[in-house]
């Protein structure tokens, strides 16, 4: 037998040796920066010094031929060097500005898109879903592709009132994390439970321990050892389902998408911010999710025509009201848009401020 | 016998259209018929097929290692491999990127020639906790693919109850809002934590995350239990003759309503003269009126963190936003980023004690109080870590008189 390789544990690399030498050069010592056309950056540093960044869309799910045909790009156009946003945005850095347009020109040419810039909506953040999740209730790949198509005309041009991030996620776990539009799994029924499997598969007290409302218990079903689900108590969350497989949440029909709006990171004029539910029941529809993209895009065209300034959508609803954002956007709304989970006092309205 | 393409009517829909096709790559691969993973990806794509007409995922999870470490592949087993038996094995192999996710023309064309050897040729940069995602290998081909990644000079990403691999933004090395190095502060604390990266036995997953900025570019606010965030101490720089040009480039309306009214706390004024009246005790560093007039605003010189703890997704008890524990902290001398480290050290050691079994840090706070956790942590409280004092009188309160002497001490000992 072959000696095995103990691994070298050599941790996060140093980021220089694969850093844009103008980048390396000026590093900590920025200046100020500008944007010459959606998709293109412009910093200058305190030295002088000036560097153009083009970003571009990509698939995220790249096949290495998609690799090399940007290291082709990088190596013909600029300087040989790339780097990705926590977006999956490709960008490349050049040190002049003529250096820009053929640049753009062939990323134009081989197929990507130029923008995700300024006050674009930018790439989705991206989970993943049927390719390779063990739990995904939709797939992740194929709503980014479906949806970015149908957004395509706001990622090249920078006209919404702030920057967009629209994330999406396979389960209500909610890996894509906070966005202004959020397009989500929400199972509508209880886990399905094969009794034969659970004994063999799962560690009952752990699954018992992971429901969020308490609504698992230890049972014997036909004369085995397995778990039930009091129905009246769950919240359809699926969390059962990742440490018991023999739980199936997810279903064809049941499983559906609901779409939340108004979450932020940043702390930049207002705190951040959690999305808010606005939408459900709306059917998990491959390959493009028309009925969920509809949705998505009335959502951006109230946004776009009623908003600020720099509102994010989330400060945009904030101003003009909730009853207003129903209204503009034509969604219904319904008994489920009131929250009755812990702390949920604070979301109601405890004044006699009302929009009528 | 090469094995044919599948038929996907479902899949080819998503060809079409302005955005880069991920099935046109997943094609590529499975039409790559002199590679090896050419009916490998035939076969994926098979299966991924079969999921968009059934709606439904067909992963498992399993156990798949390499030696040495406990963590970083994530083994996906087919649970339709009797209809799709070339790719029954379709792990991922989780890789840590450069902070800033820098790469040379170079580097990338080594790592494609690897997968290209040992894997299905299908890569993800990145996954959301900040790895290089290469999808799809064997369970023989694991160790041999890994060998080579870790022989570039790459190590392996977080899975599990353990310390994640984390993200930061470009920050230092092309952003000028930047407030600190974020590259070394992610490499000085990720690289101290390697054990429980590779070896994972925390209470649950640990998340660090490194933003230059309020605007927090790397998501790190609600996307990570300890969110470093850059920020500054003092008055911020402001070029009034680039005040002035902005004013007349955009008018005093434009002016008005695109940066002073939109100041949360009310700190920005216009003069007579067109210059910029800054409220600097009330600013709280939102960044808003930097991001607009970027040549003529930039963050105040003595330049550091705020830290935020307790950010998650939604399971178990919903998603939280992180919460100050530590308002400002200088970031730039040696000293400084081993006092960060240091301080990691602390968090991660009182989680590994005091969590429960599959409790993030923010649940865990919601469970024991932030003072519990700032006492465990040996940091000192600041009216900064609340939006206001509490409101309902139901608190014992007889150690008072301590707690007041402990605040009058601290303060003189910040005077001196």
């Amino acid at each position: 037998m072959t000696q095995l390789r103990r691994p070298d544990e050599c941790g996060v690399p140093d980021p220089m040796q694969y850093m844009h030498p103008v980048l390396k050069k000026n590093y900590g010592k920025w200046k100020y920066h500008d944007r010459p056309r959606p998709g293109v950056l412009h910093h200058v540093a305190l030295s002088g010094d000036e560097v153009w960044t083009v970003k571009a869309g990509t698939q995220r799910q790249m096949d290495i031929f998609t690799i090399r045909k940007l290291a082709d790009i990088a190596d013909q156009f600029a300087e040989g060097f790339i780097r990705f946003t926590v977006r999956s945005n490709v960008e490349f850095m050049v040190s002049s500005a003529a250096k820009v347009q053929p640049l753009l020109d062939k990323l134009a040419a081989e197929g990507f898109p130029v923008g995700g810039t300024g006050n674009s909506v930018t790439m989705i953040s991206h989970t993943q879903g049927w390719l390779h999740c063990d739990i995904p209730g939709t797939d992740a790949s194929g709503v980014v592709k479906s949806l970015m198509d149908d957004l395509h005309a706001e990622f090249i041009r920078e006209e919404m009132p702030n920057r967009v991030k629209i994330t999406t996620s396979c389960c209500e776990i909610n890996c894509g994390g906070q966005g202004d539009i959020a397009i989500n799994i929400q199972h509508t029924k209880p886990p399905i439970i094969n009794h034969d499997l659970v004994a063999g598969t799962c560690e009952r007290p752990a699954v018992v321990s992971r429901c969020p409302v308490a609504a698992i218990r230890p049972a014997l079903v036909n004369g085995k050892p397995s778990l039930e689900v009091d129905e009246k108590k769950c919240v359809c969350c699926g969390a059962c389902f990742p440490p018991c497989p023999p739980m199936q949440i997810n279903d064809p029909v049941h499983t559906k998408i609901a779409i939340w709006v108004g979450g932020k990171h940043s702390s930049t004029r207002s705190k951040p911010m959690l999305h808010k539910l606005v939408a459900a029941g709306i059917p998990n529809n491959p390959p493009r999710w028309p009925e969920a993209s509809a949705i998505v895009r009335n959502i951006l065209r109230a946004y776009k025509e009623d908003a600020r300034a720099w509102e994010r959508m989330g400060e945009w609803v904030e101003r003009i009201g909730w009853p207003r954002f129903f209204e503009l956007t034509g969604l219904p709304f319904t008994k489920y848009h009131v929250d009755d989970w812990r702390g949920s006092r604070g979301s109601l309205n405890a004044s006699a401020q009302v929009r009528i | 016998m090469p094995r044919k393409m599948p038929e996907t009517p479902l899949l080819d829909q998503l060809e079409s259209g302005p955005w880069p096709s991920f099935v046109s790559g997943l094609k590529r691969l499975a039409q790559a018929e002199d590679k090896p993973y050419a009916d490998y990806m035939k076969s994926l794509l098979g299966q991924l097929e079969h999921s968009y007409q059934t709606r439904k995922g067909y992963w498992k999870g399993g156990t798949v290692g390499v030696f040495g470490y406990g963590a970083g592949i994530i083994p996906r087993f087919s649970e339709v491999a009797d209809k799709f038996p070339e790719s029954s094995e379709f792990h991922t192999i989780r890789i840590m990127p450069a902070p800033g996710m820098h790469y040379t023309t170079e580097l990338l064309r080594q790592m494609c020639d690897i997968w290209e050897r040992h894997g299905s040729g299908l890569v993800a940069f990145h996954g959301q906790s900040g790895d290089i995602m290469f999808q799809g290998c064997t369970t023989e081909k694991v160790q041999p693919a890994w060998d080579e990644f870790n022989a570039l000079g790459f190590d392996m990403g977080g899975a599990g109850a353990g310390v994640r691999t984390s993200v930061s933004c470009v920050g230092a090395a092309r952003c000028e809002q930047s407030c600190y190095d974020e590259a070394r502060a992610m490499r000085s604390v990720l690289n101290n934590f390697l054990d429980d990266i590779h070896r994972p036995s925390l209470p649950y997953k640990m998340k660090f995350k490194f933003a230059g900025c309020a605007n927090d570019c790397a998501n790190a606010t609600q996307r990570a239990d300890f969110a470093v965030i850059g920020t500054w101490k003092g008055d911020m720089q402001v070029d009034q003759a680039e005040v002035v040009n902005f004013v007349n480039k955009v008018g005093r309306k434009g002016m008005i309503d695109q940066v002073i009214r939109l100041c949360p706390t009310n700190a920005l004024s216009l003069n007579d003269d067109d210059t910029l009246d800054v409220d600097n005790k009330s600013c709280v560093r939102c960044m808003h009126c930097l991001n607009v007039m970027t040549k003529a605003l930039t963050p105040g010189t003595e330049r550091g963190i705020c830290i935020l703890a307790g950010g998650k997704r939604t399971l178990k008890i919903g998603d939280l936003l992180g919460t100050v524990i530590v308002p400002f902290m200088k970031m730039e001398s040696d000293e400084d980023y081993e006092a960060l480290v240091d301080l990691c050290q602390r968090m991660l050691d009182f989680f590994a004690e005091n969590a429960l079994e599959h409790e993030r840090l923010g649940e865990m706070i919601d469970r024991i109080g932030l003072v519990a956790f700032l006492e465990g942590l040996e940091l000192d409280l600041d009216p900064n870590m609340v939006s206001h004092p509490r409101t309902n009188p139901y608190v014992r309160m007889d150690g008072w008189d301590e707690e007041v002497k402990k605040w009058q001490a601290r303060k003189a000992d910040a005077a001196e």
